[in-house]
């Protein structure tokens, strides 16, 4: 549909908010003492933070849970049995406040989950989520998603996208069929948008993707990857704090003759995770499996599935515990 | 409606071969006969197979698509999966999903020669085509067999070498590493690309089909180089360790390349093109 640019006050928010709260599972930012910023389901609206730069984890796991049950197995020797999981039990989620390279991330996510046969359980979490994204007012050193292709205002992945403005209130970009109806449930509480002046943050280029995927092509053995990665622990943090990281482990959990296949969160940046049985390594040292990350990222999926895997949302870099910085390293690449 | 495309075939072990002292081979049944009528493949690919509570191991289809009532698996004991599959005895029930990956593009060989050459435990990944081409002898011109292992008692399908080199419609020639021998050995002794050499098959209008592992395919390289084989003429299958089997959980990949859905065939001009991440 044609996007809708209307007007929501904060005090209005706070009625759409409790609305749907009061009705749905809601999963929104909530910013502890601490600082760091995490998702929660059907907060205050007190509670909920406007102005946070990024959580410490993304919202991936609205559609790809660390854990997902693919079925259940009874096992019997003669008489095994499987037990289908009840998919149409994936309850509907607005995701409430997530900024737009986490909301962005989303269909890089299908990009992986079905660009072949399709994985009903991302598709069918995907389709049961609305998303009301925010435009960031705030950024710092590690954010870089105008250098992967976005900005702090785009659109991509949200139904609906508030963009904060300099006197407290929101503009509201209705973006899809979903948003729609979401807006539908209370329309008197969406107004008409004057030319009020926005407060979105700004966020300077670091690097040329395009550059940085032209290089990539011929820069498989360079000494770039051992160079810059031999401080790397191999811990996966920056996996598991990626809103497009989408490796995983499938493994069985048994109690008895009853158990589980799940598939669970797992990392290139493991060690184990190629291991042949024979004991033979296709990515036997930590530099390889750099490689392997920052290639898949930004050479092979703009190649196979058409989309960088990047966001530039700065998790990876302000999350690992060696200081790696991807966007640094990114912007030497793109002119080795 | 999409459907789970995790959840695997239940099937019913009908048959184990103890192949050597540590490799089985396991008839299996659908369990549900419209499984069975739905299921369909091709000589090359391969499937998960499942004990439940151990998890999942990837190996190719060995049987042959041309025979429709069952599949059949050879694996080694080696590791949870495997131990776990081999503890499992006739009537039991296992998981299989499949069939994932390309194939052998047998149908642009016909009308050639093959020449198989395989070592070890990679006799199995490629007895699906062996068999496939076999059932439909009258398609290839000569088909040629060069097997090795490390000893007599590591040989695998021992009635199936006997059958093939008793058909006067394909040549086997069978190996042993030196000192493998028996006392009744007959084959040949000595390393698959030494036997390759001396037996030295002609490349003229012969497609090569190679698998073993890594150290037998870099000595047998060359000796196909020699005998004047070309790239685009030699294939083989890619093994990296794999979960879902169909390009998502982000292990298996060569580069760009996925060796669940690319693969696991390759010729060895697409292997050349590839990084060494394999």
């Amino acid at each position: 549909m044609e996007t809708i640019r209307k007007l929501i006050r904060k005090q209005s928010l706070e009625k759409l908010y409790n609305q749907l709260s009061a009705t749905r599972k809601v999963y929104a930012p909530v910013t502890a003492a601490d600082s760091q910023t995490e998702y929660k389901y059907n907060p205050a609206f007190t509670d909920i933070t406007f102005d946070h730069i990024r959580s410490t984890l993304s919202v991936k796991n609205v559609v790809f849970p660390k854990v997902e049950n693919l079925f259940f197995y009874s096992n019997a020797k003669t008489e095994s049995t499987i037990t289908d999981v009840d998919i149409n039990k994936i309850p509907e989620v607005v995701l409430w406040g997530a900024h737009p390279c986490d909301n962005a991330a989303f269909d890089i996510l299908s990009s992986i989950f079905c660009w072949d046969i399709t994985d009903e359980f991302f598709s069918k979490r995907l389709e049961k989520l609305v998303v009301i994204g925010l435009g960031c007012s705030k950024s710092d050193e590690y954010c870089f998603c105008t250098s992967v292709g976005l900005a702090p205002d785009s659109a991509k992945g949200s139904d609906i996208l508030l963009i904060p403005l300099q006197n407290g209130d929101y503009l509201a970009d209705i973006l899809t069929e979903k948003g729609n109806n979401i807006v539908q449930l209370s329309p008197e509480l969406f107004e008409t948008a004057g030319d009020e002046k926005s407060a979105l943050t700004e966020v300077k280029q670091k690097f040329s993707h395009d550059k940085v995927t032209t290089k990539l092509a011929t820069a498989f053995e360079h000494p770039f990857w051992v160079e810059n990665s031999l401080r790397c622990l191999g811990c996966g943090a920056c996996a598991y704090v990626c809103p497009t990281c989408a490796c995983f482990d499938i493994q069985d959990e048994t109690r008895g003759k009853d158990g589980k296949r799940y598939r669970s969160w797992d990392s290139c940046g493991f060690g184990l995770f190629t291991l042949h049985t024979s004991g033979h390594n296709p990515r036997e040292v930590q530099s390889q499996r750099w490689r392997q990350r920052i290639m898949h990222k930004f050479s092979y999926m703009p190649d196979r599935n058409k989309s960088l895997g990047c966001v530039g949302c700065g998790r990876c870099s302000s999350g690992c515990p060696v200081d790696m910085n991807i966007a640094e390293q990114l912007e030497v690449l793109q002119n080795i | 409606m999409s459907e789970n495309i995790y959840k695997p075939y239940l099937m019913k072990i009908e048959n184990i071969i103890e192949e050597t002292s540590d490799v089985r081979t396991f008839r299996l049944k659908f369990k549900n006969a419209e499984d069975a009528e739905k299921f369909s493949f091709k000589a090359g690919q391969f499937g998960e197979y499942s004990v439940f509570g151990e998890g999942e191991s990837t190996f190719c289809i060995a049987s042959a698509p041309t025979r429709k009532e069952y599949i059949e698996c050879t694996f080694r004991k080696a590791g949870r999966v495997t131990n776990g599959l081999a503890n499992l005895e006739v009537g039991d029930t296992v998981g299989f999903r499949g069939p994932y990956g390309n194939t052998f593009p047998i149908e642009e060989w016909e009308g050639k020669n093959l020449l198989y050459i395989a070592g070890g435990i990679a006799l199995p990944p490629m007895r699906c085509v062996i068999w496939n081409t076999i059932d439909l002898r009258e398609k290839y011109r000569d088909i040629t067999i060069v097997y090795g292992a490390r000893s007599v008692g590591d040989l695998v399908y021992k009635q199936e070498l006997k059958e093939w080199e008793e058909r006067p419609d394909i040549k086997l020639i069978t190996t042993v590493d030196p000192g493998g021998q028996t006392p009744d050995w007959k084959g040949e002794i000595g390393f698959v690309p030494m036997v390759l050499e001396k037996v030295a098959p002609s490349s003229e209008n012969t497609i090569a089909i190679l698998c073993g592992p890594p150290v037998m395919i870099k000595f047998t390289m060359p000796v196909l180089k020699k005998l004047g084989f070309q790239d685009k003429d030699i294939y083989t299958t890619l093994e990296n360790r794999m979960k879902c089997g169909f390009g998502k959980c982000g292990r298996c990949n060569v580069g760009k390349v996925f060796v669940c859905k690319d693969g696991p065939v390759f010729s060895y001009e697409q292997i050349l093109s590839l990084p060494a991440e394999y």
